[in-house]
């Protein structure tokens, strides 16, 4: 079916025109007090008295380039770890999630255990299950000890499993019983219905919080430094005690900034394909 | 042959007695019409059916069988019986096809394009065909009641629950819905269906029962039961049927 010709009446060609005149305004508005702001803040920045040394310490572009190489080499190591802790991370926190759910006295033990595991390891703070990994497990002085960077990774693993594993709990608890109904009723067992009625449409929903708990990591991987590893903080830590200049620190941040940003990317693409596909069809 | 037969039948929800020794006898190729007004069991009694929830009382034989044993394998029991909800349940990140082929390809480990044929055959035959690769939500009611039934015939079920199948759908949708139950009774399924379209279980019940309160209070031809009714409360029930014009 086409539809028909259509000439818009007089008083559609008046609200047409009416709203195009609104949204210039609208541009111009918001252009106006984005410049009036920006203005504003500048002028407060650089106008305070101190702004001269804050400069002279923070955005010092010599010190800036010196320091660069060595922060780039630091944000590789963040970069590795990030890729290793985030997958191992959303594999455990999933598994957790999934053994939370079962049912039966035969899975009690395993419940339980899995509760035990998400209130203890979030609860305890990041940096001393960094510490009881990276220098209380060597000084066990086993065989075939894993190396510090290893273990670091094994205790963020451990600490984001545990967040992992309640977002992941969330979304499979935020799928309604009638569609865990639909699938037993075509004969598909506890595991199959999980596995492809369930969890699909569980993770899809809590992709965005659990890529945002994957950007919280990222910023947190840097702490295996504490064990010794030199990540893009500590290496700005190193140059600024060479320089005395805090220049290092803000070129790490930006770094930070940039790497955060494609995921974050991801994020929202994630979520929009996500909804779109449901939707159009 | 009494492809179901369920006696004496009883279930409570948290202290109230939804089913009360109720008795139900289906034979192969028959259809049962369950009407009745809300909270009378209708959909209690499809679930029990179903092994979606378990009785507290009597037993449920299906094909001879006493699926109300717990020793029983629920799922094998499923597989042998359809469902089709009053708010067609379709999963929404699954396309039309792949809703109707996950059963058969899962459960009845059929290959992907042979559950796939079958599909678009059923989907061709209620005239979905060009819908396979649409999702649930891109579909209008009626379009997605149609692919659930589909979906629950994918699995050649012996017996077919239908609770409340129209209940959700605007009235120019209904027909395309009875349309294809009226088809699948020529084709001799048998059906235990909950209803409140009494026209259509006039038109296409060989038995309806009247439940209030957990009982079946009266059944018989729909002629009888909705024409010359012998209990008061059938009576009751009918003339609030018909003053709301749905009679």
């Amino acid at each position: 079916m086409t539809p028909r010709e259509h000439t818009p009446s007089a008083a559609q060609l008046r609200r047409s025109a009416y709203r195009r005149r609104q949204s210039v305004h609208s541009v111009l508005i918001a252009a106006f007090s984005t410049a009036a702001l920006g203005t504003l803040l500048v002028v407060a920045v650089t106008g305070a008295p101190g702004w001269d040394r804050v400069r002279r310490s923070f955005l010092d572009p010599e010190i800036g380039a010196d320091a660069l190489p060595a922060v780039l080499d630091g944000l590789w190591l963040n970069v590795r770890l990030l890729v290793c802790c985030a997958a191992g991370a959303l594999l455990l926190g999933l598994v957790i999630a999934v053994l939370r759910t079962l049912r039966g006295p035969v899975f009690f033990p395993v419940r339980a255990l899995a509760a035990g595991y998400t209130y203890t390891f979030r609860g305890l703070p990041l940096i001393i299950v960094l510490y009881l990994l990276t220098l209380g497990v060597p000084g066990l002085r086993l065989q075939g000890m894993p190396s510090v960077l290893v273990l670091g990774g094994l205790a963020l693993v451990l600490t984001y499993g545990g967040y992992l594993a309640e977002v992941f709990r969330a979304g499979i608890e935020s799928v309604h019983p009638s569609q865990l109904a639909a699938a037993r009723s075509l004969g598909l067992t506890y595991r199959q219905t999980m596995r492809h009625v369930v969890l699909p449409q569980a993770v899809r929903r809590v992709a965005p919080p659990l890529l945002n708990d994957v950007v919280a990591l990222q910023k947190d991987v840097g702490l295996v430094s504490l064990a010794g590893p030199i990540d893009a903080v500590r290496a700005a830590q190193i140059a600024t005690a060479q320089s005395f200049n805090y220049t290092p620190y803000v070129v790490a941040g930006v770094l930070f900034v940039l790497l955060a940003i494609p995921l974050i990317a991801v994020t929202d693409w994630v979520t929009l394909r996500s909804a779109r596909r449901q939707s159009g069809g | 042959m009494a492809l179901l037969r369920c006696r004496g039948l009883r279930k409570e929800f948290a202290g109230q007695v939804v089913l009360d020794r109720l008795d139900l006898t289906v034979d192969e190729h028959r259809v049962v019409a369950l009407i009745g007004a809300s909270g009378s069991g209708k959909s209690t009694l499809l679930r029990c059916v179903n092994l979606l929830e378990e009785v507290d009382d009597g037993t449920i034989e299906l094909d001879g069988e006493d699926i109300s044993d717990p020793r029983v394998d629920a799922d094998r029991v499923r597989r042998r019986i359809g469902m089709v909800f009053q708010a067609y349940n379709l999963f929404p990140h699954l396309s039309v096809l792949d809703n109707i082929t996950l059963a058969p390809r899962r459960v009845h480990r059929r290959a992907r394009a042979e559950a796939e044929a079958q599909a678009r055959d059923l989907l061709d035959r209620v005239g979905l065909g060009a819908k396979a690769h649409a999702f649930p939500d891109g579909l209008s009611g009626g379009q997605q009641q149609r692919v659930a039934i589909v979906r629950a015939l994918a699995n050649s079920p012996r017996l077919m629950l239908l609770d409340e199948v129209t209940s959700a759908l605007d009235p120019e949708l209904v027909g395309e819905v009875l349309t294809m139950i009226r088809d699948l009774k020529a084709d001799g399924m048998t059906m235990v269906l909950a209803t409140h379209e009494m026209g259509f279980a006039r038109e296409v019940a060989d038995e309806v029962c009247f439940l209030d309160a957990g009982r079946v209070v009266e059944s018989g031809p729909p002629e009888q039961v909705l024409g010359e009714p012998t209990q008061a409360r059938t009576r009751q029930f009918l003339r609030r049927i018909i003053e709301a014009g749905r009679l």
